[in-house]
């Protein structure tokens, strides 16, 4: 067991270092080889002359073979000395500004839309046909039909430009005002949430209904159970199990970029939105970082799923590699 | 027989009928049926799968029940009549007088709790008894079904046993409040055919030392002869034929049965795990045949047979033997000789 | 853990199951033999009338951005990208400026030209709407199919042939699967879309449509070649494919008789869903300038143009947002309706 263990963490361990080490090179490529893509000649700006380019090229380095330069930018982003090629702001320093707002954005959609997930999708499933489980249904598909940007648009225009319920868009520290920061992440919350609910509380809804023709639902109604604990107990334990591993690769997609979209349109400065930012520019230091940042997160929370899941499920063993 | 009056019925069953609602029709599953159990009595109900002998078993147990099913008739047992009890009462009686164990024991236990707890789980569900208590029991009831290492055992959880483990294991929890009676619906169908016979053994020796009535469905007639006191034949929703198990086997009186026993009366040859062939399909239960249900399949259906023949007993030196079918004993005894199995 | 936990979530050979009548009776009456498994779906999908619905909204949407040039030259006499910064119609009687003084253009006229308004270049809302959707829907469709098509040809290789193929492959799905899908699409996006692509004879101009279209295949491929991957591996333990070499058939033709239509209701499942959200991600690409280049008109872009004046004129914003939406919601709805007909256990997971 204790070798076992060991055995799945070591693998594990290796192909993550490999995964984020492909994903890194993958980015740096697309900058690199891709036309387009040569950030000389962008720094340098439109009417720039040759040689301003090559002075450029030489003092960035640019000039020098791709896997010198790849290897600089890694040795870069690991000691934390990056810097902007256009602002020549620390990259290090924005991530660490906005990771907090990107965490904070992030942690509470995922309480919020594992909630909402869970008590709609058991009122759906307990209701199944009926009116309402109909009605929740077409809310959740709806739910699921909406592009975030959109979604959060639309409600910061309603609710907070032309209501004045909530604020419109931007962040407060939590530290500076508890309830103007909960105030301000209302809006974000809700809009990054809806999707997730409704997708969620379908899943939910058809495990519930699965679960509930189980022979061993039938086997702990036989043995005189309260239908409260064989709901608890036996139907809703196992058909959570499924939405609880969505829960975390949604959770780290979101951590890990997801949430750029939101960030952007209710101005949060996360660091999304620095990555949103700095692509306009084509601006590869902070691209790398952050990209490195979310899939860093993707790939640490698909082995938290997976230990979960086998923590969940006695019949799932851990075995090494990812999941593929 | 002159006995017979004076031990106590245990279970009595009257004009059981269950129809469901599904989307292509009403379904009528079980269509007047009437059982008697008496205590320590082994009764086996046999009939092929869709003839509602599973329905009737979950029906006694409340496990019918929903929107969409519609329940008349009644069930007296031990006092208490199930089918009028309210959802309350009815779960008080089940898992504690009255136990159930079913076919898949793979699928019957829930994946994610150990065997010891699930055991737990009913005993507290009836007994005001500490987990301590409940565990120690546990493992006496693991013990007491024969499996090996019980202390340890307890904490499996189900798929680290192998599939008679798993049965064992779902007996001993079904046992695990003394209850009078065990419904044991196809219980060796889905293991192998060793394990079914020690299995077999098992619930005889059950039914032997504890004083446990049981209730076996199954379509293994093999099974029925090992265990059975008494025998129930069902086709189509109603029971076709009734009587003890020696009056049924060499007696028996109706065409449907005839085809269900053909295959064992070969002893020489290996027993086939399915039923014997009988030519034709059992009827959808959406449309069922006006009158005998078996009028379709039975090479000796006449006129009467548009009208449903009553279950009565047809035979003057057999009171107890019930069957539905118009032909005459003579004609019976007749046509069975040339239709044998042959 | 891995196929076994992918299998489950995201979509295994499934069985109906009946919550109201033990299974025997549930499948007997409803379910007879001799329904092929297609026929079934089709027999259950017509019961869904919701579904059914939601399928004609969809093909009629379709249909109305197919016949955009009818609306441009008939109805609103001008085309998606003409500007009528300028321009004047008569309102109520009444004279009005296509757009104010301010820049406010106006809303919708609800007849013939400018039915649904302008936007800040004066260009008139429906017809862009409806060269839009084309664009959206064109990439959209072409997206699915190209990630089915990719996302097949990996599975099937992956799970068929295992070994180093398999290794390779699966390693290639994990770095994809673990890239942020939207940093990604965006990054390709972005740098495409300043001067486009050459790749040898393959020339790809800065605003092809081809570009978003293979960015969005490319990201969805892990989404169906690992589920597909895991069927290919079940189905090559089953006897049938034992049977098929033991008659000496060969891979290929293995492949293309034995698992190919054991896979194909994933694929169809997979399709309506698979679309809907290749429409979402266009339309949020667009919004991030890594999408359909303007002046191309797109759901996506004209969103993206109308939340920037969403305060001055919101139904810049709202317009396309709502047909996106409603487009997106038919294929939601008419996608559910096959999965459940098809196999309900199966599950598809997309982010956008």
């Amino acid at each position: 067991m204790r070798s076992q263990l060991a055995r799945f963490a070591v693998r594990r361990v290796l192909s993550m270092v490999f995964v984020l080490f492909a994903v890194s090179v993958l980015v740096f490529l697309i900058f690199n080889v891709l036309p387009g893509g040569d950030p000389a000649v962008r720094m340098a700006g439109k009417a720039h002359t040759e040689t301003q380019v090559e002075a450029i090229r030489e003092e960035w380095g640019f000039d020098e073979p791709l896997y010198v330069q790849y290897g600089t930018m890694m040795k870069k982003l690991f000691t934390g000395d990056m810097i902007s090629y256009f602002t020549e702001v620390s990259v290090t320093e924005e991530i660490r500004k906005g990771a907090p707002r990107t965490f904070a954005l992030a942690i509470g959609a995922a309480i919020i839309w594992m909630a909402f997930a869970i008590a709609l999708g058991v009122y759906s499933a307990l209701r199944a046909g009926r009116i309402s489980d109909r009605v929740l249904t077409v809310l959740a598909l709806i739910g699921i039909s909406m592009p975030a940007f959109w979604l959060g648009a639309i409600l910061s225009y309603y609710l907070g430009y032309k209501a004045g319920i909530f604020p419109n868009g931007g962040y407060v520290e939590f530290l500076v005002s508890p309830t103007e920061w909960l105030w301000h992440l209302i809006l974000p919350w809700f809009t990054l949430s809806i999707l997730f609910i409704g997708f969620y509380s379908r899943v939910l809804r058809s495990d519930i209904l699965e679960t509930m023709g189980e022979d061993y639902v039938r086997t702990a109604r036989a043995k005189g159970l309260s239908e409260r604990r064989v709901m608890l107990k036996h139907v809703l334990r196992n058909s959570l199990i499924p939405i609880i591993t969505l829960w975390g690769l949604d959770f780290g997609a979101v951590l890990g970029g997801g949430a750029i979209l939101t960030e952007t349109v209710f101005n949060l400065q996360g660091v999304g939105q620095y990555f949103a930012d700095a692509i306009g520019q084509l601006d590869l230091p902070p691209i790398m970082a952050v990209t490195m940042f979310g899939a860093f997160f993707i790939v640490i929370f698909n082995t938290v799923v997976d230990i979960a899941y086998a923590a969940l499920d006695p019949r799932i063993r851990l075995e090494g590699g990812s999941k593929a | 027989m002159s006995e017979a009056g004076r031990v106590p019925t245990l279970l009595e069953v009257h004009d059981l009928e269950v129809s469901f609602n599904t989307e292509d029709g009403v379904v009528r599953a079980v269509d007047g049926v009437g059982l008697e159990l008496k205590s320590d009595e082994v009764l086996a109900v046999v009939g092929e799968s869709g003839s509602g002998k599973s329905v009737t078993a979950l029906t006694m147990m409340g496990l019918t029940r929903g929107p969409n099913a519609s329940i008349s008739g009644t069930a007296h047992f031990e006092g208490t009549e199930l089918i009028g009890a309210s959802d309350e009462e009815l779960r008080r009686v089940r898992g504690n007088r009255m136990s159930m164990i079913f076919q898949d024991p793979m699928s019957s236990l829930n994946p994610v709790y150990r065997v010891g707890a699930q055991i737990v789980e009913q005993i507290r569900a009836h007994r005001d008894v500490s987990a301590t208590e409940a565990r120690q029991r546990a493992v006496e009831l693991l013990d007491a079904v024969g499996i090996p290492d019980p202390g340890i055992r307890v904490d499996a959880y189900p798929h680290e046993l192998s599939g008679g483990m798993r049965q064992r294991a779902m007996i001993a929890m079904a046992l695990s409040l003394d209850p009078s009676l065990l419904i044991a619906d196809e219980p060796t169908t889905a293991l192998d055919v060793t394990i079914q016979a020690q299995l077999i053994e098992l619930l005889r020796k059950l039914n032997e030392e504890r004083d446990l009535s049981i209730v076996l469905i199954t379509h293994d007639i093999g099974v029925v002869a090992e265990i059975a006191d008494r025998v129930a034949v069902m086709y189509a929703g109603r029971i076709v034929e009734q009587g003890t198990l020696d009056e049924v086997f060499y007696d028996p009186q109706h065409p449907y049965t005839w085809g269900l026993l053909g295959s064992l009366t070969r002893i020489d040859r290996p027993r086939p795990d399915r039923l014997p062939q009988i030519p034709g399909m059992p009827p959808s239960l959406l449309e069922p045949p006006v009158g005998c249900h078996f009028r379709p399949r039975c090479p000796h259906a006449f006129d009467r047979c548009q009208s449903v023949p009553d279950l009565n007993t047809r035979l003057p030196e057999a009171p107890a033997h019930f069957d539905r079918c118009f032909l005459s004993p003579e004609q019976k005894r007749e046509r069975r000789e040339v239709g044998d199995g042959t | 853990m891995t196929a076994s936990r992918d299998e489950e979530i995201l979509g295994s050979p499934g069985t109906e199951f009946s919550l109201d009548a033990p299974a025997e009776l549930a499948h007997d009456p409803a379910e007879r033999p001799g329904l092929g498994p297609w026929r079934l779906t089709a027999r259950r999908l017509r019961r869904n009338k919701m579904a059914l619905a939601f399928g004609v909204v969809f093909i009629a949407l379709v249909a109305a951005c197919l016949a955009a040039p009818l609306w441009a030259d008939n109805v609103a006499h001008t085309s998606a990208e003409e500007n009528h910064l300028s321009d004047t119609i008569v309102l109520d009687g009444k004279t009005t400026n296509v757009v104010d003084l301010l820049g406010k253009p106006i809303g919708p006229t609800w007849g013939g030209e400018f039915f649904l308004g302008a936007d800040g270049n004066g260009r008139d809302i429906m017809v862009r709407l409806l060269y839009g959707g084309r664009n959206s829907l064109l990439v959209g469709i072409s997206a699915a199919l190209g990630t089915i098509l990719m996302g097949l040809v990996l599975g099937l290789l992956a799970g068929y042939s295992r070994g180093p193929v398999d290794s390779v492959i699966s390693r290639a799905m994990d770095v994809l699967w673990a890239f942020p899908v939207i940093l990604l699409g965006v990054a390709i996006g972005t740098v495409l879309a300043v001067q486009g692509l050459e790749l040898g004879p393959l020339t790809l101009e800065s605003d092809s449509l081809l570009i978003p279209i293979l960015i969005i295949s490319v990201i969805y491929i892990p989404y169906l070649a690992r589920p597909v991957r895991g069927q290919v591996l079940a189905i090559r333990e089953r006897e049938f494919i034992e049977a098929a070499r033991a008659q000496g058939m060969g891979s290929a033709r293995i492949v293309f008789t034995e698992v190919l239509p054991n896979v194909a209701s994933t694929l169809v499942v997979f399709l309506p869903l698979m679309i809907a959200n290749a429409i979402l991600l266009e339309a949020a690409l667009s919004f991030l300038g890594a999408g359909i280049q303007p002046p191309n008109p797109s759901w996506g872009t004209m969103i993206a143009e109308g939340v920037e004046r969403i305060i001055s004129a919101p139904h810049l914003a709202i317009v396309p947002g709502a047909m996106l939406v409603l487009t997106v919601l038919s294929l939601n709805v008419f996608g559910e309706g096959v999965r459940d007909a098809l196999d309900p256990r199966a599950r598809v997971r997309i982010e956008h």
